[in-house]
């Protein structure tokens, strides 16, 4: 198993806003938007760097979404920040009609995503968002798993010309992915190569299976692990040609197991290359308050839990 | 430039008859507000916009930009767009036609040139015009917004969220217009949601309000110019227009029948008897 080295312990949306005030600097149409959450979404540092290339929106998502897809109009290049529940479902229309389907450039970034969001309850947890994004013809779906690989994404997805949902999330976790770490949209990016078992996991859930690995390791099993960064569009490519190699598959993510980073999974799979597939993801539930890491075992979103999904994938490939 | 009334009357006429013969030719589409909005939309687009239809550019950097929120009566728009140039008037004919750019309401998806955003979906398009307002002033483009919106569409939310951003925003370089006339699908909007007192409502919320006759042109043009006074000074502009629900057809005037019903081929006959072809219908 490869050595991962542990850089730091940060959280992803400090990640995003270091990302947004770089572009600040480098790209003059580059603006931003906010809904009342400039310090959870850490926009501070642009606010005060470009004071009249942000907009405060107040508690208005929907307006929110509105003003950026006008804001294109005029070639800017919109990055909105509010929490991944208000982003998305709350606004699910205005995304649909003023940004989708009318091919906008905007940049919905929306932190607090998934379980991590913790004590705040299943109000704020949204478990939904990557499936409601998806589904979305011409929306680019990202979901990066530390602070370098967000602040790379955010970056990087200036340069990409359509609507982006960028999804990160609250807690500290660990800093895995070198700074010096390419970020291009659509392609996996190797973890650790395998034979047995490959392990396709985004956001929160790929340092668990770097854990996972390791424990796999020691019980001989050699587990292919690839970060899927962009759950759309999918690298197809990448997680066919593993799966030829091993076999069978886990997927692993903090979101819904409908609609999510397994579901597209499994559909590729099905059509052009089916095997064994196990899931770990949420089950047709809501969240609820507790620490993020209590959230995460209780709802089986953890190390352990993949090492078991690996080792019952490799289990029904072999039966 | 001194507007040429008698000309502006003869487009509103022709254009009348493009939206009769659309939505009859398919038999579906919204000719009630289509037909209401006519010379609001002629007017704009003949006399005050600074526009170049025939060098269309999404961006819309140094023109002035019109954005329908009220997509329903997309008929009435594609007319005005297809009258000024934008695209071929024969096209009009392939309104809500399979493979057609001229879909049920606007879209930006089939790259018709003059369309800047979807709309259908209610409520929308006050928010995109004051983005697009935003980026002009961004852009130091002196131009100006222009957006419509039904009066039944302000009883969706985010339209209030919009008007409490302009006004704290000082969104100044939008003129927004509410096509006030008192009915929607289901009824007379005092029925359905009564709206209370728009102009005070406008007022409260920090906007500069003007009213105007939606269907008269000289009323038309005197007070959109007096709007354009009230730019640039830290306020937004709405103008809430009267107008009449299918102007221009006897029956179909007084009603909201029509909000979304089209004429049959006798109606058509008898409606298209009533509106002058002036510049020559579609083919």
């Amino acid at each position: 198993m490869k050595k991962h080295e542990i850089l730091g312990n940060k959280d992803t949306r400090s990640g995003f806003g270091e990302g947004l005030n770089e572009l600040g600097k480098i790209n003059p149409n580059v603006v931003a938007l906010c809904a009342d959450l400039i310090g959870s979404l850490k926009m501070d540092d642009f606010k005060k760097n470009f004071p009249e290339r942000f907009f405060q929106t107040g508690i208005a998502e929907a307006n929110m979404i509105g003003i950026a897809a006008g804001l294109t109009i005029g070639g800017k290049i919109p990055f909105t920040g509010t929490f991944a529940n208000f982003s998305t479902g709350r606004v699910y229309d205005q995304i649909r009609q003023s940004v989708a389907y009318s091919e906008k450039n905007v940049k919905i970034c929306a932190s607090h995503a998934g379980l991590t969001l913790g004590e705040d309850g299943a109000t704020h947890q949204i478990l939904e968002d990557i499936g409601l994004m998806k589904m979305l013809p011409g929306m680019t779906v990202i979901n990066p798993c530390d602070f370098n690989q967000t602040k790379a994404a955010t970056i990087a997805i200036a340069q990409h010309n359509g609507p982006v949902y960028l999804r990160f999330g609250r807690p500290k976790v660990p800093v895995f992915i070198s700074e010096n770490t390419e970020f291009v949209i659509g392609k996996a990016l190797l973890l650790n190569p395998g034979t047995d078992v490959s392990i396709f996991a985004t956001g929160h859930l790929v340092w668990e299976a770097i854990k996972a690995g390791t424990v796999l390791a020691e019980k001989g099993i050699s587990a292919e692990i690839i970060n899927i960064h962009t759950i759309k569009p999918l690298d197809e490519e990448a997680i066919l040609m593993s799966t030829k190699k091993t076999n069978c598959v886990v997927t692993a993510e903090e979101h819904q197991k409908n609609g999510g980073l397994g579901d597209s999974i499994a559909q590729l799979l099905s059509e052009k290359f089916p095997v064994p597939q196990e899931f770990i993801a949420v089950n047709d539930c809501f969240g609820e308050s507790g620490t993020p890491e209590q959230l995460m075992q209780k709802y089986g979103l953890t190390s352990e839990a993949i090492v078991h999904a690996a080792e019952k994938a490799i289990k029904r490939k072999n039966s | 430039m001194k507007p040429d009334i008698t000309y502006l009357k003869q487009l509103s006429s022709q254009v009348r008859r493009d939206i009769l013969r659309m939505v009859h030719a398919v038999q579906s589409g919204h000719p009630g507000g289509s037909l209401g909005c006519t010379d609001y939309l002629v007017v704009l687009y003949f006399h005050f916009l600074k526009h170049q239809p025939k060098k269309f550019t999404m961006d819309g950097k140094n023109e002035d930009v019109f954005i329908l929120s009220n997509g329903h009566i997309s008929p009435a728009l594609y007319s005005v767009l297809a009258r000024s140039g934008y695209f071929e008037i024969s096209e009009l004919s392939t309104f809500r036609k399979i493979n057609t750019r001229l879909q049920g309401h606007p879209t930006t998806h089939d790259h018709l040139p003059g369309i800047r955003i979807a709309s259908g979906s209610l409520g929308q398009g006050l928010s995109v015009g004051i983005g697009a307002a935003l980026a002009k002033k961004l852009n130091n483009d002196k131009c100006i917004v222009y957006t419509l919106h039904g009066d039944g569409e302000l009883q969706e939310g985010q339209i209030w969220e919009a008007a409490m951003f302009a006004a704290h925003h000082k969104v100044d370089n939008l003129i927004a217009t509410i096509d006030y006339n008192k009915k929607q699908i289901d009824g007379s909007t005092d029925e359905v949601m009564s709206l209370g007192n728009l102009k005070e409502k406008w007022q409260a919320f920090g906007w500069e309000v003007l009213e105007m006759n939606g269907n008269d042109m000289e009323n038309l043009i005197t007070t959109i110019e007096k709007a354009q006074t009230y730019l640039g000074k830290q306020k937004p502009v709405v103008i809430l227009m009267h107008t009449e629900m299918g102007q221009g057809v006897d029956f179909m005037m007084g009603t909201h029948k029509w909000h979304g019903s089209p004429p049959n081929d006798e109606q058509l006959k008898t409606a298209l008897a009533q509106l002058e072809e002036t510049l020559g219908d579609y083919k």
